[in-house]
């Protein structure tokens, strides 16, 4: 790429973006970690963000390995067992954003972490559902970062591990959940839900990428929402804060 | 009151071929060492039940310890696939491994509704989610209250619970400290409790709110200095990344799996041997 940034550095900084200061955000390990930690660490200083191990308002120096890392634990404000985080903190509404990565994902925003092929015989076993089935239906909204491509956006999922929006769903009158997936951050753009149909659409793309090209990447008819933007370009401060972020991540992980 | 004893000792007289075996530790305090005694005892036939099965369930699944598999997320964190599981699961290598499969606040849920002696958990889950379609240990209910559908799952009642701490006192006082997973939910919800400790110490000099499950509901205390290895005991040790990455490798193919688990843990009589064998092979 001809610009100062890669695909995936653009992938990362939209997706922290989106996230406020102060908001409470349960986090997946992964693309949504470093989304997270990148926001909190440049304009959401305040955000407050929650893992899965039970860490509460942890603020990691480097991007965790795993979803346990010790400095999550050593940085957080304090750690609860695995049944309270689930039962307390994220049943109990405290969640404004979960935020979700994917192996697979349809239209509607609905995940697939499970398999690939038949449940019964896969041809891929991925690693399951972990907490997003109740991320996905219990915080107040849901973000999805996933890397663009045809075997990533499907048309047919082999297996629903986490519910999106079902076609024609109207939420707001669950009452029981929250509003389901607001945002998908891919390397190519950003694609939001029609406000209708609930089906993502292309809303914004990273500069450089052309409609043709996300459309090729994605596995069903790709639309465009009415008002299709183009993503800011990174910032120097974000792909500063970024770079360094994954420089002491590397060093602590011993890679260098 | 728990006995002080050793590892062999402790899984001989508490682990019986069979037995629904819960060894929890979410990604902290993983119970590597006990896990091995498991596998150099060769216990067969074992319902492993955990939310997080890693590398030392892949190790019992790929020795062919497990009948079945009770799971929630099962992977290499922050490196990619169990390859014995999947091998287990995608080609019945050793054996077929049957799966019961949950989301992590349905197990979660179901340990607390095991601790707390009730028939099964109840909670906001699964909503809309195909796992149970293949799983009818997931099920509804109406609440008699306000009629709305909740989701059910049975509770965890383990044979047996092994878990990892960081201390305990000469009497077998366990004090936790850290991410404490479901770790004491797993021991209360236990016929039998093993736990292997950092060290044993005169007094736990612990807060009233500390996490302590007394002696009286555990079986064994056992110390073994790192045997959370290649997890990690906060206070204590780091968590060896490099081993988990370096496991990828070892586990993709089934001989090099079978040599690896030869030679360290069925060619060594205990976890120290073992650490010692890792040494001398780095």
């Amino acid at each position: 790429m001809t610009a100062g940034w890669t695909a995936e550095e653009m992938m990362t900084i939209a997706a922290a973006r989106l996230l406020k200061n102060g908001t409470v955000c349960f986090v997946g390990i992964g693309l949504p970690s470093a989304a997270a930690n990148l926001a909190r660490l440049t304009h959401a200083p305040e955000i407050v963000l929650i893992y899965e191990s039970g860490c509460i308002g942890t603020k990691p120096t480097v991007l965790p390995l795993s979803i346990g890392d010790g400095e999550l634990a050593e940085t957080a404000d304090t750690v609860v067992s695995v049944p309270e985080i689930f039962r307390y903190w994220l049943q109990g509404g405290r969640i404004d954003v979960g935020f979700l990565g994917a192996a697979q994902l349809d239209r509607f925003g609905t995940i697939n972490t499970t398999v690939i092929g038949e449940y019964g015989r896969p041809s891929v076993r991925l690693p399951g559902a972990g907490g997003a089935p109740e991320i996905a239906t219990l915080a107040g909204e849901v973000f999805i970062i996933l890397r663009h491509g045809k075997r990533a956006l499907v048309e047919r999922l082999d297996f629903a591990t986490s519910r999106g929006f079902l076609p024609g769903d109207r939420v707001e009158g669950a009452g029981k959940r929250g509003k389901g997936p607001s945002v998908l951050v891919t390397d190519l753009g950003i694609l939001k839900p029609d406000p209708d149909t609930r089906e993502l659409t292309l809303a914004s793309l990273h500069p450089g990428i052309t409609v043709e090209q996300a459309k090729a990447a994605t596995g069903w008819a790709l639309k465009l929402a009415p008002d299709l933007k183009e993503t800011p370009p990174p910032t120097a401060a974000e792909l500063g804060a970024l770079r360094a972020l994954q420089d002491r991540t590397r060093r602590a992980h011993g890679e260098d | 009151m728990a006995e002080i004893t050793t590892l062999s000792q402790a899984v001989a007289g508490l682990v019986r071929d069979g037995d629904t075996v819960a060894m929890e530790g979410f990604t902290h305090l993983i119970p590597h060492a006990a896990g091995h005694e498991l596998i150099r005892q060769r216990r067969v036939g074992l319902t492993l039940v955990r939310m997080t099965p890693d590398l030392v369930y892949d190790q019992l699944i790929g020795m062919g310890a497990a009948r079945k598999l009770v799971f929630s997320w099962g992977g290499n964190p922050g490196v990619g696939s169990l390859h014995r599981f999947r091998d287990a699961v995608e080609t019945g290598w050793p054996k077929p491994l049957e799966i019961e499969e949950h989301s992590h606040a349905g197990l979660a849920n179901a340990y607390a509704a095991g601790a707390a002696n009730l028939p099964f958990a109840v909670l906001r889950g699964y909503v809309g989610s195909d796992l149970p379609k293949h799983n009818r240990m997931i099920r509804t209910l109406r609440c008699p209250f306000t009629g709305e559908e909740l989701a059910a799952v049975p509770a965890i009642r383990p044979d047996v619970a092994v878990i990892h701490a960081q201390k305990a006192d000469r009497k077998g006082n366990v004090l936790i400290w850290g991410i404490v997973g479901v770790q004491k939910e797993a021991v209360l919800a236990a016929k039998r409790a093993i736990v292997t400790v950092e060290e044993i110490v005169e007094h736990l000099d612990a807060p009233p709110n500390a996490l302590v499950l007394p002696s009286w509901v555990v079986d064994a205390v056992v110390p073994v200095p790192g045997g959370a290895h290649p997890s990690f005991a906060a206070g204590y040790s780091k968590r060896d990344n490099r081993f988990y990455k370096d496991w990828d490798a070892v586990s993709r193919e089934r001989e090099s799996f079978r040599d690896w688990m030869e030679r360290h843990v069925l060619g060594t009589r205990d976890f120290a041997e073992y650490r010692r064998s890792l040494e001398g092979a780095r």
